[in-house]
Formats: structure tokens, sequence, C-alpha cells
């Protein structure tokens, strides 16, 4: 861009026509010009919106917002709500699942991922027919992955109807109806989808370690276990962020996967915050707690993510 | 270019404006009628506007009993752009009426005289502040038992009277080998339930003050809490599979003879209906024990909203389609439900849907016809809910004992209102 502007100018003749300078002018400002109506659009639809929310979480809102602020009752109630464990309240079901959810889903998420990656990594043959196969539960939506386990999980229908079919008539696996172990099952489900994904990207990591750093390791004397633990997953560190910023957001926003795989489970057992804030909001016409919900996700996720970020970008080498 | 431009666009708004100026002939309709039996039943009604001459406008919204349409319904209304009409339930139609956006049809109303031929508790919806806001489709009731015959006729059981007769019933059942009550475990329809057995465990009375008028007195009391004894009771008869259950899976079950008997709103009738079962020979019909006389109902209703004056003689004309006998007889035989003004004759519905509305007739006279909570039509949706949560916690034993959950009942309602 720089170049063809430099150039421009150097060259005698353009600079002789008026119409010239304006070119170059505009062609200076096409770049800002281009990403004006994106950036406006940012400013306005998030962050605009996010102030919104706020400002609706400090009123009375029902089921229209109103914009009188009328102070802080609805984080009153959910801070109540918070401590409420018998019986549970909803959101102390919904935050001890995000909890749950959250750091189980990612855990194994990564876990998972990184092993199939250096299982994959091992020069096999028929690597381009299992890399797919893997992945491809990513290209689905979290309805299909939801609704397909639903089906597989329920023990009238699935799994363990099968295997009582064939003759297995003892094994139980009635999870998914179990309103204490429900959540686990969402996070089977967002597993299996996931962490293939979660595969890609660490093998995408692992094919650009240099060769020769993990020659001279095995001249060393280094073993596969401590090439492996000394060397390349310290090296896959930029690999290990970004997977848990993924992930961390899918986790975050699974509001679909629970509807589609427990409809909200039994009593509501299986809410994340995202399905708390949506009943309240738009089916019971608590806007107010429904906004105060979501500000509160919102400050979560920027109490977790935050650091991490920091923390991580900081001894990045400039 | 620009001259060009300008002359365009005045004269396309000039010929916008005298458009405008006749009246616009045509209905845009928001509606979540999606499904099969539904939107079959909706089309009696385009038809009925086309001979008219008005063109119908369809605006789906399908999915989530509603909520998606709901959704949809906010966002049109905010951004100033209000449909002629849209299905509504209970509550809803009260909070856009308090919000200045629905239409007035008391015009329409005084010339068809609903005022007498739409029951009175009814009107306590479609009626805000002296004006007609909407228009009642049908009326459905919650309180009704679903029995498969054969299964009936193989355990030799009789039409249960009381509670106690319809716990020795589901005994029979059990003995016999088959899933005595088929439920879905999902906090509606638990609810929705629970409302029956209220009714069944209280009477009228008691069912109006602590579920309509959500008297503290009445939710504490000690029927409350024999009440979810006796709901209690019942869940012991469900199968182990039961939670998350769709409700058309659970009528699945009685229609197939996998299960006696289900406790659900007519609108299980029309998943019979689509099974070519017989009411009578087939499949058999009965107030929840203990509740005859008394109706626990909802309804679907086309709010009117405040539409631009061109477009009023439409809406008008699609009120007054939607109140015919002509309509309410063959829109409410295709639906399951009955008619929501009770001078349609009875010719055409079959043996439950006379029943069901010698049933409304009756209530609606003697003054036991009630709005169903678990259906949102015996308080406002925050309330509704919190008492569907704590119902639902009940059955699948986060609430341990009877008397925590009428605790937690009159909490959940006092922190709602």
């Amino acid at each position: 861009m720089t170049t063809v502007a430099t150039q421009i100018k150097l060259t005698p003749e353009h600079n002789a026509r008026p119409g010239a300078s304006v070119r170059s002018r505009l062609q200076d400002a096409l770049p800002k010009i281009v990403l004006a109506p994106s950036f406006a659009i940012t400013i306005v639809f998030v962050y605009g919106f996010i102030l919104w929310t706020v400002y609706l979480s400090f009123t009375n809102s029902k089921t229209f917002p109103s914009y009188a602020i009328t102070g802080s009752r609805a984080y009153q109630r959910l801070w109540r709500w918070t401590f409420e464990s018998d019986p549970p309240s909803s959101w102390y079901t919904s935050i001890t699942n995000m909890g749950i959810f959250g750091f189980l889903y990612i855990f194994i998420c990564l876990a998972l991922g990184l092993f199939l990656a250096i299982l994959l990594d091992q020069k096999i043959r028929g690597e381009g027919v299992l890399r797919p196969i893997y992945l491809y539960p990513m290209a689905l939506s979290f309805i299909v992955t939801g609704v397909a386990w639903k089906w597989f999980l329920d023990p009238g229908l699935g799994l363990e109807q099968t295997l009582h079919q064939w003759g297995w008539t003892s094994f139980h696996f009635d999870w998914i109806k179990n309103k204490d172990f429900v959540i686990y099952t969402v996070v089977i489900a967002g597993v299996w989808q996931a962490s293939g994904f979660i595969m890609a990207m660490f093998l995408a990591g692992l094919r650009g370690i240099d060769g020769e750093i993990m020659k001279a390791a095995q001249i060393d004397g280094a073993t596969t276990f401590q090439l492996y633990r000394r060397i390349v997953i310290p090296l896959l560190r930029p690999v290990f962020l970004s997977a848990f910023i993924v992930l961390a957001h899918l986790a975050i926003k699974s509001y679909d996967l629970v509807v589609a795989l427990t409809s909200g489970g039994p009593g509501g057992s299986a809410w994340l915050p995202s399905n708390f804030m949506y009943e309240y909001t738009f089916k019971r016409n608590e806007m107010a707690v429904g906004s105060a919900s979501a500000v509160i996700m919102l400050m979560t996720i920027t109490a977790i993510i935050v650091p991490y970020l920091y923390s991580e970008l900081r001894e990045r080498p400039r | 270019m620009l001259r060009k431009l300008l002359i365009g666009t005045a004269l396309g708004s000039g010929l916008a404006f005298a458009a405008h100026a006749q009246d616009v002939k045509e209905v845009e309709m928001l509606h979540w009628w999606t499904s099969g039996g539904e939107a079959a039943a909706l089309n009696v009604l385009k038809e009925d506007l086309a001979k008219q001459g008005f063109a119908w406008k369809d605006v789906p919204v399908a999915g989530g009993g509603g909520d998606a349409a709901m959704t949809a319904l906010k966002a049109m209304v905010a951004a100033g752009n209000y449909p002629t009409a849209s299905q509504m339930l209970g509550y809803t139609v009260l909070d856009y009426a308090a919000a200045g956006v629905m239409g007035d049809l008391t015009e329409t109303a005084v010339k068809e005289g609903w005022d007498k031929s739409v029951p009175a508790a009814l009107q306590k919806f479609s009626v805000y502040d002296g004006k007609w806001v909407a228009a009642p489709v049908n009326v459905h009731s919650v309180n009704w038992l679903w029995i498969n015959k054969a299964v009936m006729d193989k355990i030799g059981g009789t039409e249960p009277k009381t509670f106690d007769d319809f716990i020795a019933l589901l005994d029979k059942a059990k003995a016999a080998g088959v899933i005595p009550l088929a439920l879905g475990g999902q906090n509606w329809q638990e609810a929705t339930m629970f409302d029956s057995v209220v009714l069944s465990t209280g009477g009228p009375e008691f069912y109006k003050k602590a579920f309509n008028d959500l008297d503290e007195e009445q939710l504490k009391s000690d029927t409350m809490k024999k009440s979810f004894d006796n709901l209690a009771k019942l869940v012991t008869y469900v199968d182990p599979n039961f939670s998350g259950r769709d409700w058309n899976l659970a009528t699945a079950m009685v229609i197939k003879g996998d299960a006696l008997v289900q406790v659900m709103g007519d609108w299980a009738k029309g998943e019979f209906n689509a099974a070519k079962k017989t009411p009578g020979t087939d499949f058999l019909c009965y107030r929840f024990p203990g509740t005859d006389g008394s109706v626990v109902y909802n309804s679907d209703m086309f709010g009117m909203f405040d539409v631009p004056d061109d477009r009023k003689a439409a809406q008008a004309a699609l009120a007054t389609a939607t109140l015919s006998k002509s309509f309410q007889s063959a829109f409410n035989v295709v639906k399951g439900s009955v008619p929501a003004r009770t001078d349609v004759p009875d010719t055409d519905f079959d043996a439950c849907g006379k029943k069901g509305m010698a049933d409304l007739k009756a209530a609606n006279e003697g003054g036991t016809l009630f709005g169903s909570l678990a259906q949102g039509y015996g308080a406002p949706p925050a309330v509704a809910n919190a008492y569907k949560d704590v119902v639902s916690k009940f059955v699948h034993g986060q609430i341990k004992t009877s008397d925590e959950a009428v605790t937690q009942l009159v909490s959940a309602i006092e922190d709602a209102k």
C-alpha cells in the first residue's frame, strides 16, 4: 500500500495532475473508510448493548424495558439466590453447573485433543482419513449434537436399551434422567463435539515445531516422554492459549446444547447461567433479573480471561 | 440522474400515498400454529377471510410453545411494526395492553354481542380497561384424564370418581404390568397435572383462592400440603424414564397401550385423532377425579394491535370471522379444544368435545371456571414459572417433603410478585 503511494508521488507527471493528490489521499484513507462501518457496528451492537444491559439491570424492567433507575433489587435477589443451596435455587444450580461444566469441558477437551494430536502426529498411515473423522463433529451445530446424544443416552431408547437387548441386562446408565448427574451428560456431548477441533489446533501446533530441536533433544538422549514433557508441550503454549479461549467462550455460551440435550434437565437441574438469563428475560418477563445475571456472567468471564490474557501476552517476544 | 431519482421517489411515494388512501385488504398474522393439525385449523380462518376479499400475510414463528413467537413479537412491536393480530396467551395480552399498543375492538364486540357469549373468565384477558383488545379463539381445559380403553377393559377398571378411586385404578394397572401413569417430566407438564390435583384435593373454592388470587393463607395451608402429598403418590406410578419426555410421547404411550392414563389438557385429543382413534371405543376422556363440574382452562387469543386506520377494516373483519359461530365450530373440531363462546351448536363435535362444551357452559354459569396457573392463566408469567419450578423440583426430588414444598411455594410466589 505505502509503496504504491510513494511510487505515485515520485512520478512527476502524476504529481502535476491535481486529481492525483486526491487519489492518493483517498488511498491513504481507504483502510479507515472500509473499517469504519464494522467499527461503528461493533461499538453500537456489542459495547453499546452491554452498557444498555447494565443500565436495564438497575431498573425494574419486566416484559418491556423501563428506563427509571430503581436500584439494585435484581442484584440483591441474585445474591440471595447464590447461597440458597437446599433446595437449590435456579441461580445456585446454574452457577455451580457452570463451574462443573466449564472446568471439565475445557480440561477434558484440552487433554483429549492434545493426546489425539500426539497420536496422529506419529507419521501414521491414513492420517488424511482419520483427521476429518475426529474433526467432523465440530461441523454439527449444538442442536444436532444435543438431539443425537439425547437419543443415545436415553435409557429407554439408546445405549442402555441396546445393551439390554444384547443380553447385558444389568447395565445401568441413566445420568440424563438423574438430577445430580445430568450436567455430566452435557459435558460428554460437549467434549465429543469440540475435542476433534482442539486436536486439529494442536496438530497444527505440533507440525509447526522445528524438527531440528527434536533431533537435538534426541541426540542428547531425551526419552519420548521427556521430549514431550519438556520440549513439545512448552512450545505449544500459544496453542493452549488459543484453545483455551475458544473452549471458554464455547462453554460460557452453551445454551442450545443444554436445551436440546436435556430441555433444562429434571427440575431445571441442567441449567447454565445462559439458560437462566434467557428464561428470566424472555419467559418470565423479569428483564431486570435477566440483565443482572448477564452482567454477572460478563464480569465473571472478564475476571477469568483478562488476567490470563495479560500474563500470556506480556511474555510474548516482541 | 439525480433529478430522475428525485422524480422517481416523488412518484413512488405519491403512489404509495394513493394506495394508502384506500383500505389495505390484508391481515398480517403472527402465530406458532405450524404443526399439521394446527395449520389445517388455521387454514379455515384464512379461507373465510379470502371469501371476503382479504389477503392473508402469514408470519409463522415455530417452536417452544410460542416462546420464539413472543420474542419475535417483542421485536416487531419495539420497532413500531405492529402486526394486524398475533396469537397470544393470557397475561401477555394484558402486558401489551398496559404498554398501550393494543387496538380497540369494542365496536365490533358490541355489534357481535361478545359480552354475552364469551365466558366472563375469558373476558378478564381479552378486555383491558373496558376495551376489547383480543379475540379468544378457543378454550382448552387441563383437568382431563385420557385413558386407553383396551387397557382399561383388560384390567377391569371403571371411571374413577374420587382421588382414592384413581389410586386404586392405578394400582390395578400396576398389578397388570402396564405403566399406570404416562407423564412427561418437564416442568409445565408436572405443574399442569398438579393444577388438577389441587382442584381435586381442595375443591373449586380453594383452587380459586390459592391459584388465582394467590392468597398466602391458602398457599401455606394443610390442604396445599395434602395436595403435594397426593402429587407424590401419583409420581410413584410413572415409569423411571419419564424425566424430560415430551407430552406427545407420553400421549403416544397411552395410544399404543403401553400406559393406562395420561393427565393432560385436551390438546392431547389431537394426538388421538391423528392416530385415527375414536373416543368411547378406543380411548376414554374423563374429568380428573374429584374435579367434575369445574373447568381449569387456558385459551388461545388473537391479540389485536393498534394498526393504522387503513388497516382497521381488515382487523375488524378478522376479529368478526374469528368469533363467528361457523369458524368457532370448524376450527375447534380440528384443534381438539372447545369454542370460546358458549352459544355454538355442538353437532360437529365428538363425544369428548360435547362433554367439554357442556362442562364449559356449566362452569361458566356456576362460577367454577378457573384459569390454569401452570398454563399462565392463573397469574403473571413470573409467578406461574416460579410455581412450575417448585412443582418440578418436588417431583424430581430437589425438594424433599411437602412441608418444604409449601414453604418454597409461598416464598417463590412472594418473590416473583
